[in-house]
């Protein structure tokens, strides 16, 4: 979809041929316990002008094959096997002096992480002469403000002269993108371009790229974790799997007709489809429960509706240093009501500095508010001495975003289940034990579990013992901050579905902060969207997801990557 | 689509792209604690075997120096001997005054080493203290520990041991333990300061605000969570620190402000041995040497443990 007839036309003569092709690549690294396969059997071919997309799940060997095409493996790869021919020419073992010269010129990079890529201290402009020197372009004030210009910064001159902790996160991947494409690429390596933005400014500098290169008729190897997102940007998605391309085709047809099992799996999973697939569902008359069972999720139904959870006016303001003894106030929410009914889910969605991790925060009372009240069971939860406190924090648990920061890493599984449960005086040893494998079993972790230590798990085994930390309470309410951003995709399905579950069987009540919508199409009740601190839209989900009223929220809802497929709903 | 070649569809063939159960446990190796997977990384070191090995030998000569010589180390001392050459049952020959020198080493280790652990044990005990307060109260509390440990860290250890030495009570009661004490006024800053920083870093970690949000009162979460997650600098410090006072210990005693010459300790021999260093250095080359190895050792465990207990080398 990225190629326009434009450049196909122009680019007609040479259409035979492909631009890049990967053939049977093979590439190991060397570890303490050996060499290690890190990709097998790759092969992959972009045409002049074509957009491509890489997808897996992290160790998936996507970047790595993405880095053997540009020559930048790490110290300890190399490509043993297989060729990878650029415009023919066999690259894989090609000498330094051959790829420092395809770099640049023939072979652009957008890196994946806008904070860490740019060198703090050096101003942009010098960042992007510096490559437009290295590779023998005229590299003049002037040069350097039309590059920053052409990727969409605005006053660029006096952009070129600042550093990148002046930018925000969307014009550093812009200033990125002006670096990869500075020297009018053949082909553009984008690895992961957007993954740490926010939707909507994702949408915007990917359809920036997506202009940019089809005007000058680059081709695009897009690698991403997101399928919704690769099937909408790219011509053809490769699908990788534990070092293998396990699927490869045109995108559309790739999600219709998946034949690998793990596609299968991965479109079924894929939050970005899942919403995308209950929108068309909803509009042929397909009940949404329905569409949600083939997506292995418990539907629930809110039986009760009593208010478990009420928010009245909550503001927070926090003072920010700025000199000699005196301080702005910057108000991170501002007069936030809403309130959640027992046994349901409710979602606050937000971009990044929205508030929403703040609100989390006073709701589990470990920061204070500025003004307003939260009534948690009839109660105001700022009026209760510390006695209550602790009563309080019985009943309402967290689960964090970072599986790999919310364990102690000190602590074996077992004590980390059991600390709740000794910090309250619940049971003796024996009880407790017998609980902590209960609580394995409902996470579905084998009790064998309870040995071993966080580092030993992966990203969605802790965060199941995160869920079996808060479970152990028996809680009432649940504040999930974040909780299946940082898991790849088809773990995030099982997570989702294994609170889904534990909702249906316990009666829990969720307070779901997220920023990902296609994830509370799948999951919410109601919907808080929340945008600068302030609550803009709420709603149940049916209702915010097909009518929105205001336009940040139909602004968010554009932004979800696949919301522009046109999917017939028995994709699944 | 637009492109008006036809692309086909690759799909991989199954058997050759079996599907893995997702996110399996792994159950088939044993648990790892940090401190488990340090000990296996240390094992295997060899600069930690060679210095654990040291160390432990230095250990029992301080506790045991009956088992390493039967010479008595103060009253065998005959002036007839003054400076004499090596003879049977008296290996490394004698000093000025005639005292076998190489009992005198085996004696005078027991001082050298309490006052290394004394001083250490109790610097841990302030200094972690005052540097946990204040790195995870952050706030004034902060502030004031921060430049209260500045006053003692500006003064000069040197300069500070002669005034503090000449107050009339340490002057009266002078033995290891005015040294120890000595060595803690002006030594605590330094463990304080490593404490804090390492306190700062884990304060903030999520599984500090998961165990607050569990009803864990906020000094718990600093013993039961933040604590642990900080020792490592501190255990690589205190090893390393160890093998300092030791040094600070001769130095003072060096200077005539340390030990009392009546205890014996090697900062003391070095002392003596400066008279005859013309015409006997070995006097002086024995108890410097049994000085060296002993801080070496204890500076190459603080090594070892450093490169054990790094975090940033524990990922699997």
């Amino acid at each position: 979809m990225t190629t326009s007839d434009v450049t196909i036309l122009e680019a007609g003569t040479q259409a035979d041929r492909p631009l890049l092709e990967i053939r049977d690549l093979a590439i190991s690294f060397k570890t303490g316990s050996g060499e290690v396969q890190a990709v097998r059997n790759a092969h992959l071919t972009i045409m002049p002008g074509e957009t491509v997309a890489i997808v897996g799940e992290s160790g998936s060997g996507k970047s790595t094959t993405a880095l053997a095409a540009i020559g930048l493996l790490p110290g300890n790869g190399r490509v043993a096997g297989g060729q990878i021919l650029l415009d023919g020419e066999d690259i894989s073992h090609a000498s330094e002096k051959r790829m420092i010269e395809l770099r640049g010129n023939i072979i652009g990079m957008v890196p994946q992480d806008p904070m860490s890529n740019l060198n703090p201290v050096w101003k942009i402009g010098d960042q992007v002469r510096e490559t437009l020197k290295a590779n023998g372009r005229p590299s003049g004030p002037d040069d350097v403000a039309k590059v920053l210009a052409q990727a969409g910064l605005p006053d660029a001159a006096r952009r070129a002269k600042q550093y990148p902790h002046e930018f925000s996160g969307g014009m550093r991947q812009r200033a990125l993108i002006a670096i990869g494409l500075s020297c009018q690429p053949r082909l553009l390596i984008a690895d992961e371009p957007t993954s740490a933005l926010d939707v909507t400014v994702q949408r915007q500098i990917l359809d920036h790229l997506e202009k940019m290169t089809s005007e000058l008729g680059t081709s695009v190897l897009l690698i991403t974790h997101d399928l919704g997102l690769a099937a909408e940007r790219a011509d053809k998605v490769v699908v990788m799997y534990r070092g293998n391309v396990v699927e490869a085709g045109p995108s559309l047809e790739l999600l219709q007709n998946p034949q690998h099992p793990y596609t299968q799996r991965l479109v079924a999973s894929a939050p970005s489809l899942a919403s995308r697939r209950i929108q068309v569902a909803k509009q042929l008359g397909v009940p949404t429960e329905e569409v949600l069972a083939s997506a292995e999720t418990v539907a629930v139904e809110p039986a009760m509706t009593e208010d478990v959870l009420q928010i009245q006016n909550l503001s927070k303001v926090f003072k920010l240093r700025s000199g000699f003894g005196k301080s702005t106030d910057f108000t991170a929410v501002d007069d936030v009501s809403f309130s959640v009914k027992r046994g349901t889910t409710t979602a606050i969605v937000g971009e990044s500095g929205s508030g929403k991790s703040t609100v989390a925060q006073m709701v589990l009372n470990l920061l204070e508010p500025t003004s307003g009240k939260i009534i948690f069971d009839g109660v105001d939860t700022s009026a209760l001495n510390s006695k209550e406190i602790f009563a309080f924090r019985r009943r309402v648990q967290p689960i964090f975003q970072d599986p790999y920061g919310s364990l102690d890493p000190m602590y074996n599984i077992y004590r980390t289940i059991e600390e709740p449960l000794r910090v309250h005086k619940i049971g003796d040893k024996v009880s407790r034990e017998k609980k902590v494998r209960e609580l394995l079993d409902q996470v579905s972790l084998p009790q064998s579990t309870m040995q071993r230590y966080p580092n030993e798990l992966s990203g969605g085994q802790r965060q199941r013992v995160a869920i079996a930390r808060a479970l152990a309470l028996d809680p009432e309410v649940i504040i999930c901050d974040e909780a299946v951003s940082a898991l790849d995709v088809l773990v995030q399905a099982q997570v989702l579905n294994l609170l889904a579950e534990l909702q249906s069987r316990l009666g829990l009540t969720y307070l779901f902060i997220t920023h990902d919508l296609a994830v509370v199409r799948q999951i919410a009740d109601h919907v808080c969207v929340m945008e600068k601190g302030k609550l803009v839209e709420t709603g149940s989900t049916d209702d915010v997801f097909d009518a929105p009223r205001q336009d940040y929220t139909k602004a968010l809802l554009h932004a979800i990557p696949g919301a522009r497929l046109m999917l017939p709903p028995e994709v699944a | 689509m637009k492109t008006n070649r036809t692309l086909e569809h690759f799909v991989a063939p199954v058997e050759e792209t079996p599907l893995l159960a997702t996110d399996a446990v792994k159950v088939d190796e044993a648990p790892l604690s940090l401190w488990a997977d340090a000990w296996r990384k240390l094992r295997r070191r060899p600069l930690f075997i060679i210095s654990a090995v040291m160390i432990a030998l230095i250990i029992v000569v301080a506790v045991f120096p009956g088992l390493f010589t039967q010479v008595a180390p103060d009253n065998g001392c005959e002036l007839a001997n003054s400076n004499g050459a090596p003879t049977e049952g008296h290996p490394l020959g004698f000093t000025f005054q005639g005292c076998d020198i190489y009992s005198r080493i085996i004696h005078g280790t027991q001082a050298s080493l309490m006052v290394g652990v004394f001083s250490v044990i109790s610097v841990l005990i302030i200094g972690v203290t005052f540097g946990a307060l204040a790195g995870f109260f952050g706030g004034w509390v902060d502030t004031f520990f921060a430049r209260l440990g500045d006053i003692f860290f500006a003064l000069p250890i040197v300069l500070g041991a002669l005034v503090l030495t000449q107050l009339p009570l340490m002057r009266e009661n002078r033995g290891v333990w005015t040294v120890v004490l000595v060595l803690v006024v002006l030594g605590w800053p330094q463990m304080a300061r490593i404490t804090r920083g390492a306190v700062i870093e884990v304060r903030n970690a999520d599984f500090v605000t998961a165990a607050r949000s569990l009803g864990v009162s906020r000094l718990g979460s600093l013993v039961s969570h933040v604590l642990p997650n900080a020792l490592a600098p501190i255990i690589v410090l205190a090893t390393m620190e160890l093998g300092v006072f030791i040094v600070a210990e001769a130095t003072l005693s060096f200077l005539g402000i340390g030990m009392p010459g009546s205890v014996m300790s090697w900062g003391n021999d070095i002392s003596a041995a400066q008279s005859s260093i013309r015409t006997n250095p070995a006097v002086l080359l024995y108890p410097a040497t049994a000085l060296s190895i002993t801080v070496l050792s204890f500076i190459m465990l603080g090594d070892a443990l450093r490169d054990a207990l790094d975090p940033k080398s524990r990922q699997r």
